[in-house]
């Protein structure tokens, strides 16, 4: 499917310019999807399974791994929502704030409706029914290195919360892939700073842009928490880690496959 | 109703005035900048001064609007820090002094600041941020939040502190409209921030429904959605012309392009966007110019050349 029928589909209330309340503008998702679905079909020749658990309206909440040291993860689950997805939905991350300070990079990113990350935004626009992209292992998370690619850092709990607060089902996902597209060897934070980013990401070829690895993106059934957001940590961290377990086992059972396929190479 | 516009000469005065005579109150106005022609009654006296209280104590206004601050960064601080504070301060003296009901300060919505961390939309319970990059704004900041301690200083008044956002139509008035008003707009290349505006028309409605409802606090209006200034500017039959930031800021003054503190370059990067929904549930008021039809009366009223 074209690009300009995609956006055309979704069911988003863009103004007569296309654009959305919160700056999302039709032409330039158009623009970023045209590119980014060669990838998705071509390049990282993306395998998506489980979609159908991304429900098809309402809100709801995509929670997921971080895998490459850039955000080609969030790039592709992104993609996987409008192309797989019937009608399309737009997953709208929570970008990380450096990027609303670097020229061109933060105006794309708003006009994609990924927003910085605050937590005013994410609880606005489940408030709206929209679908929220979530990476609880933030930057920490982009940060892996090559040897540690199917692993999980730490999760926030902020995401729970916000669940339980605007009864909103969390859908976990795990992305895999992206640490061989990306094989970071080593992170230059000092350098990183220098130029307004948390920290510059190298590779061992030295040149940072993504290598043709095949990423895959599994979707697990919604998880639905009761409450009201102002439980203890205690029962807060318990669905944390129903979440992280989910995850934590699509990747093993992900990993395990590939080995598999690759005749056991790495 | 007997209404005071402290601040009545200037575009929006005028129209709330004209409006609220045509909808059968009594106005009185007070401005030193003069209306002639005014079909009020007009005082040509500074609020600060004895000959305003004077108004005050002998129409005794139900309701008072006070829209007489100064934006406009090319007036000096000092004299802007007199006008906005000193004047604020006498209004909401004299409203307590001489029995006014409800009393209304026009703030403005540039109040929370532009900056890269600020979040979209903008709730009544933020404090303003920015105010290290852009001092120039801190009289209007202060004045906004002085206005409103008169909520707990003198209760007897109700006291309604409106966060505008901007304007734009046929009066060319406003921040907005004047960095429009050439055949070509800068924009600081690789930023283009949201921009918020409403019609001058639906600015007055929601001073009209504000008198009218009497809601006590503060709050944001603002009517349709926002839209990229790139977008704003080129509906408005203006070309965009996308430079660096350090090239803007040696152009401010020149070729026709307003003259302003490099702090109010964070307001041509990031976004000031309010959420106005307290205000729409307190007073009923709902816009009737979208964004296009906004864009479109200033553009009619003022064609590129």
């Amino acid at each position: 499917m074209l690009a300009r029928d995609v956006v055309d589909r979704l069911e988003i209330p863009f103004d007569a310019l296309g654009v959305d309340p919160y700056g999302a503008s039709k032409p330039h998702i158009r623009v970023a999807l045209t590119a980014l679905a060669a990838l998705y079909r071509h390049y990282f020749s993306v395998e998506t399974r489980g979609i159908e658990h991304v429900p098809a309206r309402g809100r709801a909440m995509l929670v997921g791994n971080h895998s490459g040291g850039i955000a080609i993860d969030a790039a592709m689950v992104i993609v996987s929502c409008l192309l797989e997805m019937n009608p399309p939905r737009l997953a709208q991350g929570m970008a990380e704030k450096f990027i609303a300070r670097l020229p061109f990079l933060g105006e794309w990113a708003t006009r994609g409706g990924q927003l910085p990350g605050l937590p005013e935004h994410a609880e606005r626009l489940l408030e709206d029914d929209r679908l929220l992209l979530v990476f609880p292992e933030g930057a920490r998370g982009t940060a892996k290195l090559f040897h540690e690619r199917y692993s999980l850092v730490d999760f926030g709990t902020g995401f729970v919360r916000l669940a339980l607060k605007t009864k909103t089902p969390i859908v976990p996902f795990a992305v895999l892939g992206g640490g061989e597209a990306f094989p970071t060897v080593l992170n230059a934070y000092k350098i990183g700073r220098a130029f307004g980013l948390p920290y510059l990401p190298i590779v061992a070829y030295g040149v940072p842009l993504p290598l043709p690895a095949k990423i895959e993106i599994e979707y697990a059934p919604p998880i639905w928490f009761q409450g009201t957001g102002n439980e203890d940590d205690e029962i807060v961290f318990d669905h944390v880690r129903k979440v992280k377990a989910t995850i934590a086992r699509m990747l093993t059972a992900a990993e395990r496959s590939r080995r598999g396929e690759n005749g056991g190479a790495r | 109703m007997r209404v005071l516009i402290a601040g009545v000469s200037g575009a929006m005065g005028r129209k709330l005035a004209l409006r609220l005579v045509a909808e059968g109150h009594e106005v009185v106005g007070i401005d030193r900048r003069p209306w002639d022609g005014a079909p009020i009654e007009f005082h040509d006296v500074d609020v600060r001064k004895r000959a305003a209280e004077e108004v005050f104590r002998r129409t005794r206004p139900h309701a008072v609007v006070h829209m007489a601050t100064v934006t406009s960064l090319a007036v000096p601080g000092e004299e802007r820090h007199r006008i906005n504070l000193g004047g604020t301060r006498a209004v909401f003296g004299y409203s307590r002094d001489y029995g006014v009901e409800h009393c209304i300060f026009v703030s403005r919505h540039t109040f929370y600041g532009a900056g890269p961390d600020s979040p979209l939309f903008h709730t009544e319970d933020e404090p303003p941020m920015e105010l290290n990059r852009f001092p120039e704004l801190a009289d209007l900041v202060a004045a906004d939040l002085y206005a409103a301690t008169a909520l707990w200083r003198s209760p007897q008044v109700a006291t309604t502190v409106l966060r505008v956002c901007y304007t734009l139509g046929p009066s060319g008035d406003g921040t907005l409209a004047r960095f429009m008003r050439g055949k070509r707009v800068p924009i600081s290349l690789g930023f283009d921030p949201l921009f918020q505006f409403m019609h001058e028309d639906d600015v007055v409605a929601a001073l009209v429904a504000t008198l009218s409802k009497r809601p006590r606090g503060v709050f944001n209006v603002a009517g349709p959605q926002p839209l990229p200034l790139s977008c704003v500017v080129r509906e408005a039959g203006r070309i965009p012309v996308h430079l660096p930031e350090l090239v803007i800021a040696g152009l401010l003054g020149r070729f026709g392009l307003p003259k302003l503190p490099t702090g109010a370059l964070s307001h041509v990067k990031y976004a000031v966007v309010v959420d106005a929904r307290a205000f729409r549930e307190a007073t009923g008021f709902a816009h009737a110019y979208d964004e296009l039809a906004t864009i479109r009366s200033f553009r009619a009223a003022f064609p590129p050349h």
